[in-house]
């Protein structure tokens, strides 16, 4: 088996656009699951409202395709009622941090053994490119035509101060490393987040001046830093290039979880 | 027993094995209960972050093929709309308890009220149809909540108690039978598809984890759970089929008491207001007096009306502004006289009489 045994062919074609990063998120969150072993009938995709959410669709397993921000709460029940099942949500900036933002962080607390893997593609793509709680201050997106005027939440920072287990975050240009990491996150027990970024051509590319694929991805790879390499720079009071894109492993630990296996 | 505590026993006996809930006044005593008893029998208590997260929890659970409720009331019945419709497009079982308090907003959080009846039917966005169960005792909130488990499992819909303040605070003394009857929920059939109709427009239920790999989602979808939400011939089929599958069992699911089919004067109420027709019909011991109590109240029993030929007129005492009386007059020529009573507090059976009076 590869992890492309893990798709229903008679689902395509499937709804991403041209470029979009989030067919690069699945395939390398179901290779790690592939690695892991798993078998496709003891592992369930949980998901919300938006585009990421619609990897559940695509998927030969039992998929729970919900309503917008509440993924977490339904894969709560799920794992809570059968712990024995794999429980693996999808999800989005949109459908996590803004109207999912209290499941999210009540999710973490708990700790529920449950992996998370967040297409953050910093815009509102289902719904035609309208900013997000994670859209940078000064982009442009049609909700926020003038520039973003708010500040972004950091998802990892989030999940690590509300007490998940493994927290981490990638781009879809790492592919190795994001695929390593949800590995390790599908391994720890307990609340796993990993915040893959995306990119989103249609939505937040074109808007931003970033108008190819190429363009964007090259901007996760030269904006990528490290989290070692950041807090060196920061004990050392280097300077950290504003559009700093921190990734790597935030954090691993075993505080006690919820609907932990037996 | 109180009639809160009456319903969470009738769900442990009915079989329910996972709770997801959110407190609130006055529903908390069915949480705190099921808090209590569940982790004992192997059962799952989980107090969520909201009321939203209540229903997604349990519409989850229920997904692992076991029995799910939860338990709220008027605010929260609110925040839960929305995932009720996605429980009804996902043809998930469920139930639903609320014990219902004077709203609308914050209201009245103590005292009793059916503000809500209208809301249980029509409350989530889309049409559609659900089952809904009216106790008027301890007794009922024990029965009709073990019957919601075989509702929602044999009609793969939500089922809502749609109990109130006054009869789920209220203590009497009830009969616990040593087993209720237990109607499990039709496995799938290996091969059919997930989402067709089939016998009586409810498919098999694909359990998780049992090797079905179902898709279930609340877009429009066929029958094998794929989304085809641009397709108008399918969402109408699609749409179609739910209404039928609840609407066409009405027999099936009515649950009513005649007293004095003759009489010419006939009370119908459901709920805690019953209560207050009983003591009247008792005081007055008038043949031609006489009373329908719907337990069940959606799909509205409309034959039921039919069990008093010679009745000139239906008084409804409600503790709303007439929500069910207006589809009484739906369906008969009699004249339907709305007795509404708002803030908490019962008719009282003066108030009835003087109904009964003026209305000759």
């Amino acid at each position: 088996m590869t992890f492309l045994d893990w798709y229903r062919e008679d689902r395509l074609p499937h709804i991403f656009c041209a470029g979009c990063g989030n067919g690069t998120i699945i395939n390398c969150t179901l290779e790690a699951i592939e690695e892991l072993g798993w078998n496709r009938e003891e592992t369930v995709f949980v998901s919300g409202i938006g585009c990421s959410s619609r990897a559940t669709g695509y998927i030969k397993t039992d998929g729970l395709h919900t309503t917008h921000g509440r993924a977490l709460a339904f894969a709560t029940g799920v794992k809570l009622a059968r712990p024995d099942l794999h429980v693996v949500v999808f999800t989005g900036d949109g459908d996590l941090a803004a109207i999912g933002g209290n499941h999210f962080i009540h999710a973490c607390r708990r700790n529920v053994d449950i992996t998370v893997i967040c297409m953050n593609n910093l815009i509102y793509g289902m719904t035609g490119g309208q900013g997000s709680p994670t859209t940078p201050r000064g982009a442009l997106s049609s909700t926020t035509p003038y520039g973003s005027e708010e500040e972004v939440f950091d998802l990892c920072a989030l999940a690590v101060a509300a007490g998940a287990n493994y927290v981490s975050r990638w781009t879809s240009y790492h592919v190795k490393e994001l695929a390593r990491a949800v590995k390790t996150g599908l391994e720890v027990p307990g609340f796993s987040f990993i915040e893959a970024m995306v990119q989103c051509p249609t939505g937040y590319g074109r808007r931003n001046r970033l108008r190819e694929v190429s363009d964007m991805v090259e901007q996760m790879r030269t904006h990528a830093m490290l989290i070692q390499k950041r807090q060196r720079l920061e004990r050392e009071g280097g300077t950290i290039p504003p559009d700093t894109i921190t990734v790597g492993e935030f954090v691993r630990r075993s505080r006690p979880a919820l609907g932990v296996k037996r | 027993m109180q009639g809160n505590i009456a319903s969470a026993e009738g769900a442990l006996a009915a079989g329910c094995q996972f709770f997801g809930g959110y407190p609130i006044t006055p529903s908390t005593e069915v949480a705190e209960h099921m808090a209590a008893k569940l982790p004992k029998r192997n059962g799952v208590f989980i107090q969520m972050e909201d009321e939203i997260a209540s229903i997604a929890a349990v519409i989850g659970a229920s997904w692992t093929g076991i029995r799910a409720m939860t338990a709220t009331s008027g605010p929260g019945f609110s925040l839960m709309m929305e995932n009720i419709g996605y429980a009804v497009m996902t043809e998930t079982p469920c139930v639903i308890v609320n014990i219902q308090r004077g709203g609308p907003s914050t209201g009245q959080p103590t005292l009793g009220a059916q503000g809500d009846m209208l809301q249980c039917r029509f409350g989530s966005h889309g049409d559609y149809s659900i089952i809904a169960l009216s106790p008027a005792s301890v007794q009922e909130m024990f029965d009709l909540t073990a019957r919601a488990f075989n509702l929602a499992d044999r009609f793969r819909v939500p089922v809502f108690l749609m109990a109130d303040e006054i009869v789920g605070h209220m203590r009497e003394r009830i009969t616990i039978p040593d087993s209720v009857e237990i109607v499990p929920r039709k496995a799938l059939s290996r091969g059919d598809q997930p989402f067709a109709g089939g016998e009586g427009d409810v498919p098999g239920f694909p359990a998780f984890g049992e090797g079905y790999a179902v898709h279930v989602t609340g877009l429009t979808h066929d029958e094998r759970g794929y989304p085809q939400a641009t397709a108008p011939h399918l969402h109408q089929e699609l749409v179609m089929r739910l209404v039928r599958k609840v609407e066409s069992a009405r027999q099936e699911i009515a649950d009513y008491e005649v007293i004095n089919p003759e009489a010419e004067q006939v009370f119908i109420s459901y709920g805690a207001p019953s209560r207050t027709v009983q003591q009247v019909l008792h005081d007055l011991s008038d043949r031609r007096i006489g009373h329908l109590r719907l337990r069940g109240v959606w799909p509205f029993p409309e034959s039921a009306l039919q069990e008093f030929p010679d009745a000139q007129i239906f008084l409804v005492p409600e503790m709303n502004l007439g929500q069910i009386s207006r589809e009484i007059e739906r369906h008969v020529d009699q004249k339907v006289l709305s007795i509404p009573k708002l803030g908490g507090e019962l008719h009282t059976p003066d108030e009835l009489k003087r109904a009964v009076e003026g209305s000759r």
